[in-house]
């Protein structure tokens, strides 16, 4: 399996805070990858250091080459970043989300639209609806919507079940997986609840204090004990 | 998912946007106190007509303020200086042997380039401090007003009138073609600059830029370039506030201070957050200097200013979100 993104010794810090003490996790192509670990641990910073919006330091690779360049760049090379928080423009209507979410790409974006359709039928109806209105779970599957408009090789999702509700949390998940099985899209998920996160991914990331503490199948890592303690509980 | 989405009702809530009740109601009895004054007293008519000329003007500077303030909460106090030079620059342009209106179309290409430059040579480096750049603002009207003195000179110099001296009456009522032009010109460019907000990829990627910088660049914006292409599309209003103003005032280096101030103030009426607010706001003002100098005794032409700012003052000490401003709730 190639890998399509490659972080090896990866540091990052927001002023004198050092967030990232050299993570380095590889993600295959078609692959879903999921980062765990507790508050704080640098699940976030790590999505970051690869959008580049944290200041960073060691390689990073995409598709082969080094990942240089800022948040729009990452975009233009295809990665969608749902950043936590979700991203929305709570001011704008969903049709105009869904328009943003198709901007690095060229022409109309009706065949775009139509593809997302199939997978949220119920955004037709609420085109012309300010986002800010949605609900959480509505906001977190426009969030997915509108990365999927990007069409991107690599989808980054920042705890997507973040303040939603058991079953809407299933309901996000579920996509992810079509979005990965049906359109060979390439996910890399950040997640607290790690219970969920191992069922979705093949592979898993355990991060502590900013570092890899763990790694491996995501079988695997549910099987082993202080995972087990630690995330998921029991 | 189709069953959640119908099971959650479809009611139409706005965030924050638009107008309030009272405020709407307000406005409404407005135009219709204008409407029936209009049609009582043609000195009336001519006030209103006149003010709207006047207001659409104030309109599009605000606008050019609030563009700015949106995308940076950063006030140019520069704006209006920008816009004096900019017609300074048609003024040497149609002595160079164009025609008022290709000197027209051409100085308005050269404003945007204009404020695309001042935005990334001036303001760019220093954008992380609000108050620096604020003072930068006030540095640049300094340094542009210098610059065009020492170029043209104080004096009053004169250009062709865009519109003609010709007046049309109607009934008893006259209007001047210049107020009529004006109007037309200025409600052209506001439309226009709206329809590029609404309906282009480029003004979606300039709102999302204002709204939500880090957001934006996340689905590729590129932020920095939408702030530049906002300068340069608020030197255009201001370019054709400062072209318009110009057959009232004639060219002279403080033309435009005075309209700034009005604009401020029409801003401010409007909620510095809100383009719609800065139209109105414009026109309110236009119209209401004019009726108050009409019919109040004392108030004469030199309390015209001190007028402007008593309504900035009051919508501040009152209203300060304006009429159309929403309480924003900011994260720090």
């Amino acid at each position: 399996m190639t890998a399509l993104l490659e972080l090896e010794d990866v540091h990052a810090r927001y002023g004198p805070v050092k967030a990232l003490h050299g993570v380095s996790l590889a993600v295959g192509e078609g692959e879903i990858v999921a980062v765990l670990g507790a508050n704080g641990a640098g699940k976030t910073t790590t999505l970051r250091a690869i959008s580049n919006t944290v200041r960073r330091e060691g390689s990073i690779r995409f598709a082969g080459k080094p990942l240089r360049g800022g948040p729009e760049t990452a975009a233009r090379l295809g990665i969608a970043h749902v950043p936590d928080g979700r991203g929305t423009f709570a001011e704008l209507t969903v049709w105009e989300n869904l328009r943003l979410g198709g901007y690095t790409r060229r022409g109309n974006l009706k065949s775009e639209f139509d593809r997302v359709r199939t997978y949220f039928p119920w955004l037709e109806d609420r085109r012309d609806q300010q986002a800010g209105t949605l609900s959480g779970g509505e906001q977190q599957m426009l969030a997915l919507a509108r990365a999927f408009m990007q069409r991107p090789h690599l989808l980054l999702l920042d705890e997507p079940s973040l303040g939603l509700a058991p079953l809407l949390v299933t309901e996000v998940f579920r996509i992810v997986r079509e979005l990965n099985e049906n359109e060979g899209m390439t996910v890399l998920v950040v997640e607290q609840n790690a219970h969920i996160a191992l069922q979705l991914a093949s592979t898993a990331y355990v991060l502590e204090v900013g570092a890899v503490a763990l790694s491996g199948p995501s079988g695997e890592l549910a099987r082993h004990e202080s995972v087990r303690r630690s995330y998921l509980g029991y | 998912m189709v069953a959640l989405a119908r099971k959650l009702d479809l009611r139409d809530r706005r965030l924050g946007g638009g107008v309030s009740l009272p405020v709407l109601a307000g406005i409404v009895a407005a135009c219709v106190f204008l409407v029936i004054g209009c049609l009582t007293s043609s000195i009336f008519a001519q006030q209103t007509v006149a003010g709207l000329s006047q207001g659409v003007i104030y309109s599009s500077l605000a606008l050019a303020l609030v563009l700015i303030y949106r995308a940076t909460e950063v006030i140019n106090f520069a704006q209006g200086e920008m816009a004096m030079a900019t017609t300074y620059i048609a003024y040497q342009l149609t002595l160079w042997g164009l025609s008022y209106w290709a000197a027209f179309f051409l100085t308005l290409a050269i404003a945007f380039v204009f404020g695309v430059v001042v935005q990334v040579t001036v303001i760019r480096p220093i954008q992380q401090s609000v108050i620096a750049v604020v003072i930068v603002t006030i540095g640049l009207f300094l340094l542009i007003d210098g610059l065009v003195t020492w170029k043209f000179g104080a004096d009053l110099k004169f250009m062709a009138a865009p519109f003609g001296n010709s007046v049309y009456h109607v009934g008893t009522v006259t209007f001047a073609r210049q107020d009529l032009g004006t109007l037309v010109v200025t409600v052209v460019s506001v439309v226009l600059l709206w329809l590029l907000f609404q309906y282009t990829k480029l003004g979606l990627a300039m709102r999302a830029a204002a709204l939500r910088p880090a957001a934006a660049a996340l689905v590729g914006v590129r932020v920095r370039w939408m702030l530049a292409i906002g300068w340069g599309l608020a030197a255009v209003l201001g370019a054709v506030a400062g072209l318009m103003t110009e057959p009232t005032t004639f060219l002279q280096p403080t033309m435009m201070q005075a309209v700034l101030l009005y604009a401020f103030a029409a801003a401010v009426l409007g909620g510095l957050e809100s383009p719609v607010g800065a139209v109105v706001g414009g026109l309110a003002i236009g119209i209401f200097l004019n009726l108050v100098g009409q019919y109040v005794g004392f108030a004469t032409s030199e309390l015209r200013l001190p007028i402007a700012f008593a309504v900035l003052l009051g919508v501040l000490l009152l209203k300060p979100t304006g009429l159309f401003g929403r309480k924003t709730a900011r994260r720090v």
